[in-house]
């Protein structure tokens, strides 16, 4: 018996606008669409179809659009077509079905059940076209002591900080899971918008050396390449514990992604799937996580902070409870739609809990332990819009990593195959043919629109608020209100519902 | 005396809900320590008059119990007379009480409704404050709290040494002469405050200032920032049970003096700190603290109007919000000094000035006594 699973998408080709120019045939790197010599026309092979849109972006003539199937098996609301498609697949392979992207299943999403608040009469609301509007972050520990030189002045004892000018910056994604393209984009638009993007596990390539005051290296379970320059050269360094899309498993950059420069950049072989363990195997507890900071600390003469990175599962405030006593300067939390290169479904899709649940959790266990001002907190999984950023912020987060977000800024479509390897938005890929369709120019100069337009929205938001600086704004829970939520959500999340005075 | 318990409660208490006024404020200070009764601050605040809405009027006079000065002088109200036997039941364990009498007051048509008022002189018992290892003025914050949290009815409004707190629910100006103050009290410094809330709570511990231990704020304004500083200060052991910005506020003032032991210049430069943006511009040694205080406390800054007067011993401190979205005057003549919500509030008590000026946003006027705060 061989296994057919229907095409999910059908390629819709308008012949009366098809010039067969074979543009999108060229462009497809599932080899979708082909030229029938004999006919004279293109036809497509939609089976092969990911749904990344390339094609009908790229259409001179706008030809071609790609629709859901109408082919169905028998509808069953409990049996949906992908779940028996999954089990057709798993029979025929034997495998572990794989993801990519965030969870893109139906769960309730916080940030859409907020709103804000705006002032009026009693105090007023501040024009940001007028007065300044502040959304300058600081990222560190906060608790420091008092002291004075002999003549009273005030001596600065802040450990190390790193300065945002807009409190987003861009989540971990490895050179390796993405392409050198996307890379350099993102560290050039970190530098030029005052913010910070994040190496993930794949190291630190050498040519983007030059970026190290806006990047963050990260040290992950692998230890893809970590070394003693990578660690200096950084802003900041942090330690990811766990990820949103796959809490519980570590990272898994498929072999056709290792290309000869990847395998240079993360000191490790080419072509061979690179599976980093679960855990770290140097920490199986609280205490060995705190070994670790302090080492990355000595190693690099206290003059950084360390981000720890954790994934929001049930558990997550007493874990960061945890994480904010043992010497972190930042802990970092990562939804459960958070985003991936490769996971396996069943994780991406079951496993961890929604990040404004989590981050509400958390900055109040830390509150009520007398201990939020050890660290900063930083949220990811996902934030979409500079809405998402205001409302995280007010429930209590001080900046947030936005890593779908920045992707879709570069071109991404969402079509969620970036484990094939094969994006054919030069993204999520390593064929040098595809990664040479993003321009590290053009991308750069995107992602820089991006932060500014969200920057301008924030600012906008906050002077509606009567408020002028993002300080003000973190952990103001009376700014927000929860539509359609239960007495126990909107209990997690510390707000009220919308309607209900002060 | 006793409260009137026969009407039906229709809008929530003070506390329960949060209730954002307009305000009037005024203060005056003698800085030779000269000592003046209240007649002129009535004077001033009686001029803003339509600043307030008659729901809640207030003052504080410094230097005004010489006799007593060594003592701590705790102003109650009590609801009836249960809560006042286990209020002292209470202070009796934790003080001992020098002297205690009913607050002397004027009956006044307008006033009405008003609880039992009682005032006690006290120190607290030196092996229970031994015991309880914190030092003396943390006990003392400690037991008001106490009472104000847990005795059904009794509210501690003033607990000071050599300062008082007088408000209740009227006009200012019919408040102050409640209290006699422009017959029985001279001091060398009086602030004073009208309300306009917007909800009718009509409880008395509502009016402000807002005192705790020697310090006294009045506010105008409503603050943006409220939910962050209160969610701050609440994690170093402050409870925010009244809701209100002034409450908040001088929460904040006290941790950053008291605690964190700032001057008060720099906490001006923490609650109502330039922007970075000026802070840039500025030298370099004071671009460096600024910068550091930011850093350090970034969840203390105060957004939104505010126009506060900040009462100490020996001292007065104007503070405005950052953008200065409540108006505010100061003025001088020879050793005396005004702040006031209008320039009108001043000229009424003293028309001939020597310098009036309007503080810019974030820039704190202090008047301190002469000899530094060592006055009668």
């Amino acid at each position: 018996m061989k296994t057919f699973i229907p095409a999910e998408y059908e390629v819709v080709r308008d012949f009366n606008l098809c010039t067969a120019c074979r543009l999108c045939e060229n462009q497809c790197a599932n080899g979708v669409h082909s030229y029938d010599e004999k006919r004279g026309v293109m036809v497509a092979d939609s089976l092969q179809c990911v749904n990344c849109h390339r094609c009908v972006c790229v259409c001179p003539t706008h030809a071609l659009k790609i629709a859901k199937s109408a082919d169905c098996y028998r509808p069953n609301e409990n049996w949906s077509s992908q779940t028996m498609n999954e089990v057709y697949r798993q029979a025929e392979t034997g495998g572990v079905l794989l993801s990519s992207m965030g969870n893109p299943g139906k769960y309730p999403v916080y940030f859409d059940k907020l709103l804000v608040n705006a002032s009026q009469v009693t105090n007023p609301p501040i024009d940001p076209l007028r007065e300044p509007m502040e959304t300058r972050v600081f990222l560190g520990k906060k608790d420091v002591e008092i002291k004075r030189d002999i003549s009273g002045r005030l001596i600065d004892t802040m450990p190390p900080q790193l300065n945002l000018k807009l409190p987003v910056m861009f989540s971990a994604m490895s050179y390796g899971s993405i392409s050198y393209n996307a890379h350099e984009a993102l560290a050039r638009a970190a530098e030029i918008c005052g913010t910070f993007y994040n190496t993930g596990e794949g190291g630190l390539h050498r040519d983007f050396y030059k970026y190290s005051k806006n990047t963050i290296v990260q040290v992950a379970s692998g230890r893809f390449g970590v070394h003693s320059e990578y660690l200096s050269a950084a802003a900041a360094i942090e330690i990811k514990m766990g990820q949103g899309a796959k809490p519980g498993i570590g990272g898994h950059l498929p072999g056709m992604k290792i290309s000869d420069d990847v395998s240079r950049t993360r000191m490790i072989p080419k072509g061979v799937d690179a599976i980093s363990p679960a855990p770290h195997h140097d920490i199986y507890s609280i205490e060995d996580l705190r070994q670790l900071i302090y080492t990355i600390k000595e190693a690099t003469d206290y003059s950084k902070p360390v981000i720890v990175k954790i994934a929001a599962v049930h558990n997550v405030a007493a874990i960061a409870s945890g994480v904010a006593r043992s010497g972190a300067d930042i802990i970092a939390i990562d939804g459960f739609r958070g985003g991936t290169g490769a996971s396996p479904t069943r994780i991406r899709d079951n496993v961890g809990i929604p990040v404004e649940l989590a981050l509400a959790q958390v900055d109040e266990r830390l509150r009520q332990e007398g201990i939020r001002d050890c660290v900063s907190i930083i949220v990811g999984g996902s934030v979409r819009s500079s809405a998402d950023v205001v409302k995280a912020v007010a429930l209590g987060a001080d900046a947030c990593y936005i890593g779908t977000a920045a992707l879709l800024a570069l071109g991404c479509h969402l079509c969620r195959s970036c484990h094939t390897g094969k994006c054919n938005w030069g993204i999520a890929t390593q064929r040098e043919d595809l990664v040479k369709r993003l321009n590290p120019d053009e991308g750069c100069k995107r992602l820089v629109n991006l932060l500014s337009a969200w920057n301008l929205e924030i600012q906008e938001m906050m002077g509606g608020m009567g408020i002028n600086s993002i300080e003000a704004l973190r952990g103001n829970r009376l700014m927000l209100r929860g539509v359609g939520l239960n007495e126990t959500e909107l209990r997690i999340l510390g707000v009220r519902h919308a309607g209900e005075n002060v | 005396m006793i409260l009137n318990d026969l009407e039906l409660k229709t809008s929530p208490a003070e506390g329960e809900v949060r209730i954002p006024s307009g305000c009037a404020i005024s203060a005056v200070i003698d800085r030779s320590g000269k000592r003046m009764t209240g007649e002129k601050i009535i004077r001033s605040i009686a001029t803003m008059h339509d600043r307030s809405n008659g729901l809640g009027g207030g003052f504080a006079g410094y230097g005004i119990y010489p006799d007593y000065k060594e003592y701590y002088a705790f102003h109650l109200f009590y609801n009836d007379f249960y809560s006042k036997k286990q209020t002292e039941d209470f202070l009796i364990q934790h003080f001992e009480i020098v002297y205690s009498s009913e607050m002397k007051t004027r009956k006044l048509k307008k006033i009405t409704n008003e609880p039992l008022i009682y005032r006690y002189f006290l120190y607290p018992l030196s092996k229970r404050l031994a015991n309880s290892l914190m030092d003396e003025e943390r006990y003392v914050v400690k037991c008001v709290n106490k009472i104000n949290a847990e005795i059904d009815g009794a509210f501690v409004f003033s607990s000071g040494k050599n300062m008082g707190v007088f408000k209740g629910v009227g006009y200012p100006e019919d408040i102050g002469k409640f209290y006699l103050l422009d017959e029985e009290y001279s001091g060398y410094s009086w602030t004073a405050h009208g309300r306009y809330p917007t909800n009718t709570p009509g409880w008395w511990g509502g009016a402000h200032p807002f005192g705790l231990l020697d310090y006294s704020v009045v506010h105008n304004g409503e603050i943006s920032s409220y939910d962050a500083n209160r969610r701050y200060i609440e994690t170093f052991g402050y409870k925010c049970s009244l809701q209100t910005d002034t409450e908040v506020i001088t929460y904040v003032i006290d941790f950053l003096i008291r605690v964190k032991k700032l001057t008060l210049q720099e906490v001006a430069k923490v609650i109502s700190a330039s922007f970075w943006s000026t802070i840039e511009d500025k030298p370099e040694e004071e671009r460096y603290e600024e910068t550091f205080l930011r850093k350090a406390f970034p969840s203390l800054l105060i957004t939104g109007p505010f126009s506060i007067i900040f009462g100490f011993t020996g001292g007065l401190m104007a503070l405005n919000d950052r953008l200065k979205l409540r108006s505010m005057v100061c003025a001088e003549k020879g050793d005396l000094a005004y702040i006031s919500s209008e320039e009108c509030g001043i000229r009424v008590i003293e028309p001939e000035l020597e310098r009036v000026f309007a503080p810019a946003g974030g820039q704190p006027v202090i008047y301190t006594l002469k000899d530094g705060g060592n006055r009668q």
